[in-house]
């Protein structure tokens, strides 16, 4: 197997998946001003996803491009979190979910910036400054949601219950990881997990909430097993490539 | 006594909008202009944010990454759009959330050309060259409006506003070169936009109630006729550069004058869509008013935990 293809093709396709969900919010965002925000988290990420893809088909080798993987791979064949894949629900669930992902990833692309493998290193120095803002965004509105009224603490702790599942997956390794952590070109999750505890345990203690006592984990969307979400993402995403096959846009 | 001085600041205003200087917030100025303005201002940052939607309809659906990015940067600088003119009738004394609820209510108007559907991809390209097209015509005069901070906003969007007319042109351009199918979708997109797009400019001059005040003030600085005659000499010859059909089979260019002559806009479609009777006006209110509905809990949250810093703070 080329472990770097299929790493990269991970953290290509929680971009992807992630910035599909959040534009489903434009035009309908609570506010105009985060109508905006959520936008631009999007634009970002759907430009992270087209780096990354685009530097995994190199390293396949195999003369796929970023729109070919990104358009045209069946849904086993897709590597990211169930947690990205989740809906949006109503703003606080986005943004608890962003919150999740965004405490991984900010710490994730710190270490890759210093990769033994340069373009790696190049995309993660570029996509780390984008996912500071991003959890900075995040963390905010999870304080204030769960620190604003009584109802929007409810929701906001129904938010935190229900993808707390999902949060384990974050830190999912198998022979991949660990070929890459050998070569030197990936952090261990140990690392990465140490520092999410961290963030998520201050910024949910500021925001007075309370972390689930269930330890019911969810995993599958790194193997390619994901939930039945990911179907009905794929039929959008991939609409026109699979109605009008190897036409230029 | 009183009624003299009105007066004389009737002069003076209308003093300085002849020589060309702009109207400030602080200034005097004749309620009616402010009235005036405000609903034109306002009307002009709602038609940005409900356009929103008709193509935040294809994002999911976009067919390639890079057209994915473009259409969610453009949706966004309609929003942004959307922003500085909510915040330019602020400086008049206008209050944001009253006038949203006044186009939620049905009271204030919109741009009626988001009240038809994008059906296909190719609709993306036509809003950008068309509509993004037509606004342009009628903005680039207002960057020149007596009331500084709306001439001011104008500046900014009409810059934004072109780079959206050509991408929209570049998407009909990839279409109209492309495989027939793709060609027939651009000439329906085409097709269904047109009419509607002229209709952008609004009533023909002889039906347009504000328009000499609005001259007078230099709020508006050519008649609907004018722009809509504009846009037309433009975009004609665009259509047929890349080989598709305006569908007005009464349209012939005058050698004589130099000029296009078209067919007669349906009037009737026009004031039916103004007063909510087009195909998506209801779907488009229920968009907006449900993303305030659902985002009050939100605002109250963001509200009340303000409030408890702020008191924290000084306590
Ligand atoms: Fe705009
Ligand atoms: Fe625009």
């Amino acid at each position: 197997m080329n472990s770097l293809f299929e790493y990269v093709l991970r953290l290509g396709d929680d971009s992807l998946i992630l910035g599909h969900r959040l534009s489903e919010w434009c035009g309908h965002g609570p506010i105009l001003e985060e109508d905006i925000a959520m936008t631009n988290i999007s634009l970002d990420l759907v430009g992270q996803a087209t780096s990354l893809l685009g530097y995994a088909g190199e390293l396949e080798g195999k003369g796929r491009d970023a729109d070919a993987l990104a358009f045209l791979r069946f849904d086993r064949e897709y590597k990211n979190l169930l947690l990205v894949e989740q809906p949006n629900g109503d703003f606080g669930m986005t943004m608890m979910r962003q919150f999740f992902f965004d405490a991984y990833r900010k710490p994730l692309f710190e270490k890759l910036q210093h990769s033994s493998d340069k373009h790696l290193a190049a995309i993660a120095e570029k996509s780390l400054k984008e996912t500071k803002y991003h959890l900075k965004h995040s963390s905010e509105w999870v304080i204030r949601l769960g620190d604003g009224t009584e109802e929007s603490n409810a929701r906001v702790q129904e938010s935190l219950n229900t993808l707390w599942r999902y949060t384990n997956e974050l830190f999912f390794t198998n022979e991949v990881d660990a070929e890459l952590v050998e070569k030197g070109i990936v952090p261990t999750m140990q690392e990465i997990q140490n520092e999410w505890n961290a963030t998520v345990t201050a910024v949910l203690n500021e925001a007075t909430l309370t972390i689930p006592t269930n330890n019911w984990k969810q995993e599958g969307g790194r193997k390619g097993l994901h939930s039945e979400h990911l179907g009905y993402i794929l039929a959008e995403l991939q609409y026109m490539q699979r109605a009008y096959p190897n036409m230029q846009w | 006594m009183r009624d003299i001085n009105i007066s004389e600041l009737e002069r003076k205003f209308q003093e300085k909008i002849d020589n060309d200087v702009k109207i400030e917030p602080n200034d005097w100025m004749p309620e009616e202009y402010r009235q005036t303005l405000i609903r034109q201002i306002s009307q002009h940052a709602h038609s940005e944010i409900v356009g929103m939607l008709p193509e935040g309809n294809w994002i999911t659906r976009a067919p390639n990454l890079r057209r994915k990015a473009v259409l969610l940067a453009k949706v966004q600088d309609e929003a942004g759009h959307g922003l500085y003119l909510y915040s330019a009738t602020e400086t008049l004394g206008a209050d944001r959330e009253e006038t949203i609820d006044d186009l939620h209510s049905g009271k204030a108007k919109y741009s009626s050309i988001f009240n038809y559907p994008t059906l296909t991809w190719a609709d993306m390209g036509a809003i950008g060259w068309l509509v993004d097209g037509a606004a342009i015509m009628n903005q680039v005069p207002l960057c020149r409006c007596s009331y500084g901070p709306y001439a001011r906003a104008m500046v900014r969007v009409c810059k934004e506003e072109s780079f959206h007319q050509r991408q929209g042109f570049e998407i009909m351009t990839q279409l109209a070169q492309g495989t027939p199918e793709q060609k027939a979708m651009a000439q329906d997109a085409l097709n269904r936009f047109w009419w509607p797009a002229l209709m952008m400019f609004g009533p023909s001059d002889a039906d347009s109630k504000h328009t000499a005040q609005s001259v007078q003030w230099k709020i508006k600085r050519h008649t609907n006729d004018e722009l809509r005659q504009q846009f037309v000499e433009v975009t004609v010859p665009q259509a047929e550069l890349i080989g598709l059909t305006v569908p007005d089979k009464d349209l012939k260019f005058n050698e004589a004058n130099g000029h296009y002559e078209f067919g007669e806009i349906d009037w009737t479609e026009f004031w039916e869509v103004v007063k909510g009777n087009g195909p998506c006006n209801k779907d488009r209110l229920d968009a907006r008013r449900k993303a305030k509905e659902n985002g009050m809990w939100v605002r109250e949250a963001a509200n009340a935990f303000a409030a408890k810093r702020a008191a924290r703070k000084s306590a």
